[in-house]
C-alpha cells in the first residue's frame, strides 16, 4: 500500500478499517458461510456511506473521489477488504458504476444513483464458459433490432448475480464490442448458481436467451466500447490485486508472529535458518506486490500509456505470488494451516480467487508479450 | 548555495560542450575486452572526471574544503539528470566515490582528506577495496591480512580478492587485522596504501565470460606509514560497519555520479523478446509465457527499488529494507537469465557470430548466479531481511566472544 497517504485519504482508510473491524471479524465472516448473498442485511450500504461507492463516479453524476485519484483512494478501501477477506461485491459494482458514469451516464442515472447509494448492486458479466474462456473472449451477441437491442449468449462466472438489480452486459457486435444495462429480472435472463473457494463472495452462471430491452439500456454506442471494456478490465485487475495485497499482507503478519510464539527442540520457528530465509523471500514477494500494486493504481487511474502493462504485470505478479506466498503461510503453521477453524485459509481462498478471475497470471504474461511487440513494432 | 536552477543549467551546457553523447547507460555484467581498450575507456574518464571537476561539477555533495562543490545530494541527482544519456566516469565512481572517500571523509585525518579527496575529484586517483579474502568474503570481519608493528609504520601482510580494475587503480582502502588475541572483531584496523607498489602483487582473475576484470592481490610486507592509518588501532569496526553501509548505497549514494534513467540489461522484458525474435519463436504459445514473464520480473523490481528508496528516503523503512530488494533481484535476475538460455535453443549452448542476439545467452547462463554472489550473497540478504527487518532471532555465531587464534577455519587457510 502507499507509503504516504493525504490525510483525507487516511481518513477514508481509517474509517474503513474500523467499520471492518466491527463487521468484518472472522467470526462475523464464518457465519455468512452459508448466507445467501454472502454479506448482511446492510453491510453494503453502510459501507457506500463510508464513500466506497463513489470514487469512480464523476462528480457531475453524484460521486468523487478524496485525493483527486478515485481508483487510487478505491484501492486503499480494496486493501483493507483483503486485508480482513471481508465481504461485499465490491469489485463488480466499482466497475460497473464506473461504466455508467464513463458513458454519460444520463440514461442510466437513476441506476448510478443507487448504485452510489449503496441501495443496490450491479456486476459486470464479462467473462464467458468454455470454449470461451480466454482473457478477452466474447462470443454473446448484442444485436439491434428496430428500437429495440436484443442480447444473446452466456455469462460466466458473475459476481453477485443474484444479488444485481442490473447486470452490465458486454457483447459482441459486427462492429466491434457492444455493453447493455440489463434488469436482473428481465424476461430470458436465466441465474444459476456456481460454487467457489471464497466463503462469501457469491458467482452465478447467467444466461440470456434472447433478452430484449430498449437500445436506451446500451451504455455507450453499438460497437464502440471496445476501450470502455478494456478499461474496466483494468479497474477490475487494480482492484483484485490491491485486495489480494491485504489478504497477503495479514496472512504474512500472522504467520511470522507464529513462528516466534511457536517452539519446536526447544527454540522459536523463526530461529531455524531455513524458515528465515523463506519468510525472506515471501517478504521481498510481498513488497513487491504493494509496489506493483500502486504502480499499477496510480497508472490506472492516470489513464497513462502503460496502464494496460502495469494492469497486467500487477496481476501476473500478485496472482502467482500471493497464492504462492499463502501457501507458505500454511505449510509455515503445520497441520492446523488446513483447518477450517485457523484464520490463514480465510486469506488464502481470497487470494486464490484473486488469482483465477480476469485472467491467470500465464495469459497476463502473453498479453504483456503482445504489448511488448506492438509497442517494440511502433518504435 | 547555488540553486538547483541554475546549477541544472551549468551542468546541462557542461555536458552539451564537453561530453560525448553515447545513449541510455545499460548496466550489464562487463564481457570480456582487451586490455589496451580497457586501459583507453579508464584513460578517457580520467580526462572526463578532470573536465568535471574543472567545470565545478565534481565532489557535488563534497565540502569545499576537499575540493568539492559543498553543495546538496538534491544537486546531485540533478547532476545525474543532465549527464542522462552521455559518456560519464563509470570506472571512477564505485569504490572511488562510494565507498572510499564517504569512509576517508567521515574517519580520515585532515591530512589524508586534504592529500586524496582533490585526487579522486579530478581523476588523479582512482581507488579500491581492499576487503574480500580468498578466505573470507560474506565473513568481512574474519580478515586475516595482517599488520604488525614496524617502526612508526605497519607492515601489512596477506591476501585480497575480488578487486574490479585493481590492474589499473591507485590506491586501497584495505582492512587488516592488528591482533589475533581478541574476538574477530575487536582485532581489526583500517589502512590506506598505494597499489602500485613493489610489495602488491596483482593477478588478474579469468570468470566464466572471459571477463578479466577481477583481481587478487598478494600482499608481501607491505610498509604503511601509521599516517595512513584510518581511524584507531583495533577499532578498525567501527570504521568497517560504515564502510559497508556506504558499499550498500552503491550507485545510490549522493558522492555518485551516475547517468538518470539507467537500464539494467541483458535478459530482462525487451531482452527476453529480442532473443525470441532471433531465435524465431514468437509464434510459441509457451514461449511468449516466458517472455511476459521475463518483462514482469523487470517492471515489478523496478517498482519495488522506487519503494524502497521513498520507504527509506522518508523514514518509513529502515536502511535494512535494501536488503528487500536485493533478495528480489537474487531471485528475478537468474530467473530471467535462464529464460533467455530457454528461448534460445540449441544457440543456448553453441552458437556462432550470426546467431545475433542468441550469441550472448549461453555465456550470460553461465554467469547467472554473479549477481547474487558479488555484492553482498543472496544467502546472506535473506539473514538480514529476516533478522534486521522481521525482527527473527538471530544465527548462533560461534567465534563472537573467542580470540580470533581460536576460531575455526578452513584447513587451506592454516598457519
Amino acid at each position: 500500500m502507499l507509503l504516504k497517504l493525504t490525510s483525507d485519504q487516511e481518513l477514508l482508510r481509517e474509517t474503513t478499517s474500523r467499520f471492518l473491524d466491527e463487521h468484518a471479524s472472522p467470526d462475523a465472516i464464518r457465519r455468512l458461510r452459508d448466507d445467501a448473498a454472502g454479506f448482511a442485511d446492510g453491510y453494503w450500504r453502510r459501507g457506500a456511506e463510508l464513500g466506497w461507492t463513489s470514487l469512480l463516479v464523476a462528480e457531475e453524476h453524484g460521486g468523487g473521489s478524496v485525493s483527486g485519484h478515485g481508483l487510487v483512494d478505491l484501492t486503499l478501501v480494496a486493501y483493507e477488504i483483503g486485508r480482513r477477506a471481508a465481504p461485499g461485491p465490491l469489485v463488480p459494482c466499482s466497475v460497473v458504476a464506473a461504466a455508467l458514469s464513463a458513458s454519460g451516464g444520463e440514461a442510466h442515472a437513476a441506476v448510478l444513483a443507487h448504485l452510489i447509494a449503496g441501495e443496490s448492486i450491479a456486476t459486470w458479466c464479462h467473462a464467458e464458459p468454455r470454449p470461451n474462456d480466454r482473457l478477452g473472449q466474447v462470443a454473446l451477441e448484442i444485436r439491434r433490432d428496430g428500437g429495440d437491442v436484443v442480447v444473446s449468449g452466456v455469462k460466466r462466472p458473475v459476481e453477485a448475480a443474484a444479488q444485481a438489480s442490473h447486470l452490465l452486459v458486454t457483447g459482441r457486435t459486427a462492429s466491434g464490442l457492444a455493453q447493455v444495462l440489463v434488469p436482473a429480472d428481465a424476461a430470458g435472463v436465466a441465474i444459476t448458481p456456481l460454487q467457489s473457494v471464497d466463503l462469501t463472495r457469491r458467482f452465478a452462471t447467467v444466461s440470456f436467451d434472447r433478452v430484449r430491452v430498449p437500445a436506451a439500456a446500451l451504455v455507450g454506442e453499438l460497437g464502440g466500447a471496445d476501450r470502455h471494456v478494456e478499461r474496466q478490465l483494468q479497474i477490475a485487475l487494480v482492484l483484485l490485486v490491491a485486495e489480494s495485497v491485504g489478504a497477503m499482507q495479514s496472512a504474512f503478519d500472522m504467520t511470522v508472529q507464529w513462528a516466534q510464539d511457536r517452539y519446536s527442540f526447544g527454540r522459536p520457528l523463526a530461529s531455524y535458518q531455513a524458515l528465515k530465509h523463506r519468510f525472506a523471500d515471501m517478504k521481498a514477494w510481498l513488497e513487491a506486490s504493494h509496489a506493483i500494486a500502486d504502480a499499477a493504481a496510480a497508472a490506472v487511474d492516470a489513464g497513462s500509456p502503460d496502464a494496460a502493462e502495469l494492469a497486467s504485470v500487477a496481476k501476473a505478479y500478485v496472482g502467482e505470488h500471493g497464492a504462492e506466498l499463502l501457501q507458505d503461510c500454511v505449510q509455515l503453521h503445520g497441520g492446523i494451516g488446513v483447518t477450517f477453524e485457523h484464520d490463514v485459509h480465510l486469506f488464502l481462498r481470497r487470494v486464490t480467487l484473486g488469482r483465477a478471475l480476469h485472467g491467470t497470471p500465464a495469459e497476463h504474461r502473453r498479453r504483456i508479450t503482445d504489448l511488448l511487440e506492438r509497442g517494440t513494432e511502433a518504435a | 548555495m547555488e540553486d538547483i536552477e541554475s546549477f541544472r543549467q551549468r551542468a546541462r551546457a557542461f555536458a552539451r560542450a564537453h561530453l560525448r553523447p553515447i545513449g541510455p547507460t545499460v548496466m550489464t555484467v562487463r564481457s570480456a575486452v582487451r586490455d589496451e581498450e580497457e586501459l583507453a575507456a579508464v584513460a578517457r574518464e580520467r580526462e572526463v572526471q578532470r573536465l568535471l571537476f574543472d567545470a565545478g561539477l565534481a565532489g557535488v555533495c563534497v565540502p569545499r574544503a576537499y575540493g568539492g562543490q559543498g553543495l546538496t545530494a538534491a544537486h546531485q541527482r540533478v547532476l545525474n539528470e543532465e549527464i542522462a544519456g552521455y559518456e560519464f566516469p563509470s570506472r571512477l565512481q564505485v569504490p572511488t566515490f562510494a565507498p572510499c572517500a564517504a569512509v576517508l571523509l567521515e574517519f580520515g585525518t585532515e591530512e589524508q582528506k586534504l592529500r586524496h579527496i582533490p585526487a579522486m575529484l579530478r581523476g588523479e586517483e582512482i581507488w579500491m577495496q581492499f576487503l574480500s579474502e580468498p578466505s573470507s568474503g560474506s565473513d568481512v570481519a574474519g580478515a586475516l591480512t595482517t599488520a604488525v608493528r614496524d617502526g612508526d609504520g605497519w607492515l601489512l601482510n596477506g591476501s585480497k580478492v575480488w578487486t574490479t580494475g585493481a590492474w589499473w587503480s591507485d590506491w586501497a582502502l584495505c582492512l587488516a587485522r592488528t591482533s589475533w588475541d581478541v574476538p574477530k572483531h575487536a582485532g581489526l584496523t583500517v589502512f590506506i596504501l598505494p597499489i602500485r607498489q613493489p610489495g602488491v602483487e596483482i593477478h588478474r582473475i579469468e570468470m566464466l565470460n572471459g571477463n578479466r576484470e577481477f583481481c587478487q592481490e598478494f600482499l608481501n610486507d607491505v610498509r604503511v606509514p601509521d599516517a595512513d592509518r584510518v581511524g584507531e588501532v583495533n577499532d578498525g569496526w567501527t570504521v568497517g560497519t560504515r564502510w559497508m553501509f556506504h558499499e550498500r548505497m552503491s550507485y545510490n549514494s549522493p558522492l555518485v555520479t551516475f547517468p538518470a534513467g539507467t537500464v539494467h540489461g541483458g535478459a530482462g522484458g525487451t531482452g527476453a523478446l529480442d532473443v525470441a525474435r532471433a531465435a524465431g519463436r514468437l509464434d510459441d504459445p509457451s514461449v511468449r509465457e516466458r517472455v511476459g514473464e521475463a518483462r514482469v520480473l523487470e517492471v515489478v523490481g523496478r517498482e519495488l527499488q522506487h519503494r524502497v528508496a521513498e520507504g527509506i528516503a522518508t523514514g518509513t523503512m529502515s536502511s535494512q529494507a535494501s536488503a528487500v530488494a536485493r533478495v528480489y533481484h537474487c531471485i528475478a535476475s537468474p530467473r530471467q537469465s535462464t529464460i533467455a538460455f530457454e528461448i534460445a535453443g540449441d544457440a543456448g549452448a553453441v552458437w556462432s557470430d550470426d546467431d545475433g542476439r542468441l550469441a550472448a545467452c549461453g555465456t550470460d547462463f553461465l554467469m547467472r548466479q554473479v549477481t547474487c554472489i558479488g555484492g553482498g550473497t543472496t544467502e546472506m540478504a535473506r539473514n538480514v531481511v529476516a533478522e534486521r527487518v522481521l525482527g527473527m532471532p538471530r544465527e548462533r555465531t560461534l567465534d563472537k566472544d573467542v580470540p580470533f587464534r581460536d576460531v575455526p577455519r578452513s584447513s587451506s587457510t592454516k598457519r
